[in-house]
């Protein structure tokens, strides 16, 4: 290769780098708090739109689930009626970049608060107390302890925490597939090639309390993990307290307690208390 | 900026990315050579066999094929590749995808080499009494090959970027530790350049490479 092709190569190296990088900022770069601009009453709320029971967008256009509920609810309290909500999917890995991007005033989407997220957004809540479970087989009675879980074959979702928790504490020793959803471990399940689902309990209540699986499948009631759902937005944003106010009242009135019953009710769920605003169990 | 880096094996998770290349790159090299001597042989059936071959699978998504592999063929069929552990299961069935679904591609990329090859030789060496698997084998391969690398180069470059697939089966190769720091680390934009640059530095070499192989090696006509 001549000095001349070498320097070209070089160039174009550098090029390739720099467009990665400056593209992936334009694209999903964080910059900083940009006023939302929107009509009069409306407001902008992150969901997930694909997790049963917590946030789910039905092939009819509604959308349900714990997460839905709740949100409705303290959206009603912000001073907006359920019609003036505008709802957008907020992927787990998506969630804190919409909030500093100012795309959603808040997000209610099976968001646990942990250090790394504290820094970068603000929680509201928590308002909801899950625990990593498992889910098997309605007839399968040989896990009954978590420790029953080091010689079963788990499924959990790609890069989930419930995973990681897995493969570092709960069972190093057990089998772990990882799939893209939720889905495709409940196919495992159902025919055998999975022992276990694990997940927070409250996203397997909300599949196990689907028409199509309802008394197939059973929660395991192992407590093992905290994950305290919060209602994330924007860093200083002064809807934090208003939320509270919402989320306080919500359980107050008994809305909080009818939300659980409705979305979790079937699967037998064992729900803890609402927990107190501010308070995370670690 | 870089703490959060402790405690992920970076290195370990791209070392399967090549291995999952690796292992696919020779598979369909093999099987892709396989479809394009089909797809030129006299035989009818054989012929019909390539071109349907090629223009299904190359028309299905990765995606789709990658997780039928662990669907389809594993939970359903019982098919687990001779290994009881799911991580040796889940790799083998990706690469097994993965092969399916390049060996398309390097079949397309040989056939066009294959052309490149003029007529006239092919007919001498029929006179002089060579059979078909003789003609390619002898006449046709070694010059297609020589004129298709940089094609094949292509190939493979999309290969290695497309074995991040195999993440949505649980192979834990590159993407797969991407999906779980952006999980822990809430750090979005960093972690993503890190895995593109890191598949840059895995892709990039191997253009260069196969580049300057491609010219080297080139049948000047």
């Amino acid at each position: 290769m001549n000095p001349l092709k070498t320097g070209r190569a070089a160039v174009a190296v550098a090029a390739a780098v720099v467009l990665s990088f400056t593209s992936a900022g334009f694209a999903n770069g964080a910059t900083g708090a940009v006023p939302r601009d929107h009509g009069e009453d409306e407001i902008t709320v992150g969901i997930k739109y694909d997790q049963p029971g917590i946030g789910l967008k039905t092939p009819d256009g509604t959308y349900t689930g714990f997460d839905v509920d709740v949100a409705t609810y303290v959206a009603k309290e912000l001073g907006h009626d359920p019609s003036d909500i505008v709802w957008k999917e907020a992927k787990s890995a998506d969630r804190e970049t919409l909030l500093q991007r100012g795309d959603v005033d808040f997000i209610a989407a099976s968001y646990s608060i942990n250090d790394e997220r504290a820094k970068k957004v603000d929680f509201a809540g928590p308002y909801l107390l899950a625990h990593q479970d498992v889910l098997i087989r309605a007839d399968d009675d040989s896990i009954k302890q978590p420790s029953d879980l080091n010689n079963k074959k788990l499924c959990s979702v790609t890069g989930s925490t419930s995973a990681q928790n897995v493969k570092d504490k709960i069972a190093p020793d057990a089998q772990l597939q990882e799939y893209g959803g939720y889905s495709e471990c409940l196919t495992g399940l159902e025919n055998g090639v999975i022992d276990a689902v694990t997940t927070d309990d409250s996203i397997l209540a909300g599949y196990a309390s689907q028409d199509e699986f309802k008394d197939k499948f059973k929660l395991g009631g192992f407590k093992m993990s905290n994950e305290n759902y919060g209602i994330g937005v924007q860093k200083g944003s002064e809807l934090k307290a208003k939320i509270n106010t919402a989320l306080e009242k919500m359980v107050a009135d008994g809305s909080w307690d009818a939300a659980v019953e409705k979305n979790f009710g079937p699967a037998g769920y064992q729900n803890e208390p609402a927990p107190k605003i501010g308070v995370i169990v670690k | 900026m870089f703490d959060f880096l402790q405690g992920y094996d970076l290195l370990g998770a791209f070392w399967v990315t090549v291995q999952l290349t690796v292992y696919s790159a020779i598979g369909s090299l093999i099987w892709g050579t396989l479809l394009a001597a089909m797809r030129v042989s006299p035989v009818p059936l054989m012929r019909g066999f390539g071109t349907v071959y090629v223009n299904i699978v190359r028309n299905i998504p990765l995606t789709v094929i990658i997780v039928f592999t662990s669907l389809g063929l594993f939970q359903t069929l019982g098919v687990s590749l001779g290994a009881d552990r799911f991580t040796v299961i889940n790799f083998r069935l990706a690469v097994l995808g993965l092969t399916a679904y390049t060996s398309a591609f390097v079949c397309e990329a040989v056939r066009s080499g294959i052309n490149t090859v003029p007529l006239g030789q092919v007919e001498a060496a029929r006179a002089i009494g060579l059979s078909f698997p003789q003609v390619l084998r002898i006449v046709v391969l070694p010059q297609a090959f020589r004129s298709v690398v940089g094609p094949l180069a292509n190939v493979l470059i999309a290969l290695t970027k497309n074995t991040t697939v195999a993440a949505a089966i649980g192979v834990a190769e590159a993407a797969l530790l991407m999906r779980e720091m952006i999980e822990n680390e809430a750090q979005l934009i960093l972690i993503s350049a890190i895995f593109a640059f890191g598949f840059i530095c895995l892709t990039l070499p191997t253009g260069l490479f196969l580049g300057w192989v491609a010219k080297k090696v080139a049948v000047k006509r």
